[in-house]
C-alpha cells in the first residue's frame, strides 16, 4: 500500500468519482447526501470514497455526526501539481539548452 | 526564433507523453540524445546543475547512468537499460530513480519533417505490481485533472 503522502494523493485521485467529488467541493462544502446526488450511488458508497479522500488529506469533515459536511483541502493537490510541473520544467529547461547545442551541431555539420 | 513549447499530455491511465519540436535535422537531434559528450551539455534541468557522470552504452541490453550535481554538492542519479535501439528513429529504455518511484519505461521517438524534428517521449508507468499500477493510474489522470482543479482553486482564492 502506498505510504508516502504523494502516493496517497495519487491513489486518491485515481478514481473518476473521487475527482468529481473534489470538483463539486470546489463550489463549497457539502454533505454526503448532497455529494451522492449527482452519482447513481448510495450514501455508504460515497462515504467510502470520502474516507479515501480524507485519509489522503484532500478533504476535511465536520464533527457533527449527522451532517459531517465535507470541505476541500487543496494542499496535497498542490504537491501533485508541483511534481508534474517540476517534471515538465526539467524537460523544458533542458530542451532550451538543447536548442543551443543543436545550433552548434548544425554549424559544424554544414562545415563538413 | 522563439523556443518551442514542451507539451505534457496524458495518453492513457499509465502513460504520459512529453513532446517538443527542434529546428534541426533528425540525425543531429538523435546524436544529441545519445552521445554522452552532447547529453551532458543540455540534460541538466533547472539552473546550477552539472552532469559529472554520463555513461551511455547504446545497444539493446546496454545500460546508461547519469549523475547530476547541484552547486551545493547535492547529487542525484538515474540509471536504466536499453531495450530497443533504432538509429535514428526510436529508443526504448527503462529508467530508475531509486526506491521512491517505480521503474518507468520510456519510448523516445524522433520524427523529421521539413528539417524540423519532433521528439516525443512516452513514459509508461508499471502495471506489474498492483500498488504501482494504482499509483500510476492515479498519477496520470490525477495530474491532468489536478491542473484543472488548481486553476479553479486559484481562481476561487484570487
Amino acid at each position: 500500500m502506498a505510504t508516502d503522502p504523494l502516493s496517497a494523493t495519487f491513489a486518491a485521485l485515481a478514481d473518476p468519482t473521487r475527482r468529481a467529488i473534489l470538483a463539486r467541493l470546489l463550489e463549497g462544502s457539502a454533505t454526503v447526501k448532497e455529494l451522492s446526488a449527482p452519482f447513481a450511488m448510495s450514501g455508504p458508497a460515497v462515504s467510502k470514497h470520502l474516507r479515501v479522500l480524507e485519509r489522503a488529506g484532500l478533504i476535511k469533515r465536520g464533527r457533527e455526526a449527522q451532517w459531517r459536511p465535507c470541505e476541500l483541502d487543496a494542499a496535497p493537490l498542490e504537491d501533485v501539481v508541483e511534481w508534474a510541473q517540476r517534471y515538465r520544467q526539467f524537460w523544458d529547461a533542458s530542451y532550451q539548452r538543447l536548442d543551443k547545442v543543436l545550433d552548434h551541431l548544425k554549424e559544424s555539420d554544414h562545415d563538413r | 526564433m522563439t523556443a518551442s513549447t514542451t507539451t505534457l499530455s496524458t495518453l492513457s491511465d499509465e502513460e504520459i507523453s512529453i513532446s517538443r519540436e527542434f529546428d534541426a535535422p533528425r540525425h543531429l537531434v538523435f546524436d544529441a540524445h545519445t552521445k554522452p559528450e552532447l547529453v551532458s551539455q543540455w540534460l541538466l534541468g533547472p539552473e546550477h546543475w552539472t552532469m559529472p557522470v554520463c555513461e551511455i552504452d547504446l545497444r539493446p541490453g546496454g545500460s546508461w547512468h547519469y549523475v547530476w550535481r547541484y552547486q551545493d554538492g547535492t547529487e542525484m542519479e538515474m540509471r536504466g537499460d536499453f531495450r530497443e535501439v533504432e538509429v535514428p528513429t526510436r529508443i526504448v529504455h527503462t529508467e530508475r530513480w531509486g526506491d521512491e518511484w517505480p521503474e518507468t519505461l520510456h519510448t523516445v521517438l524522433f520524427a523529421e519533417q521539413d528539417g524540423t524534428t519532433t521528439v516525443t517521449r512516452i513514459v509508461r508507468f508499471p502495471s506489474a505490481q498492483a500498488r504501482d499500477a494504482a499509483l500510476a493510474t492515479g498519477m496520470m489522470s490525477g495530474v491532468e485533472r489536478s491542473f484543472d482543479l488548481l486553476d479553479d482553486l486559484l481562481a476561487a482564492v484570487a
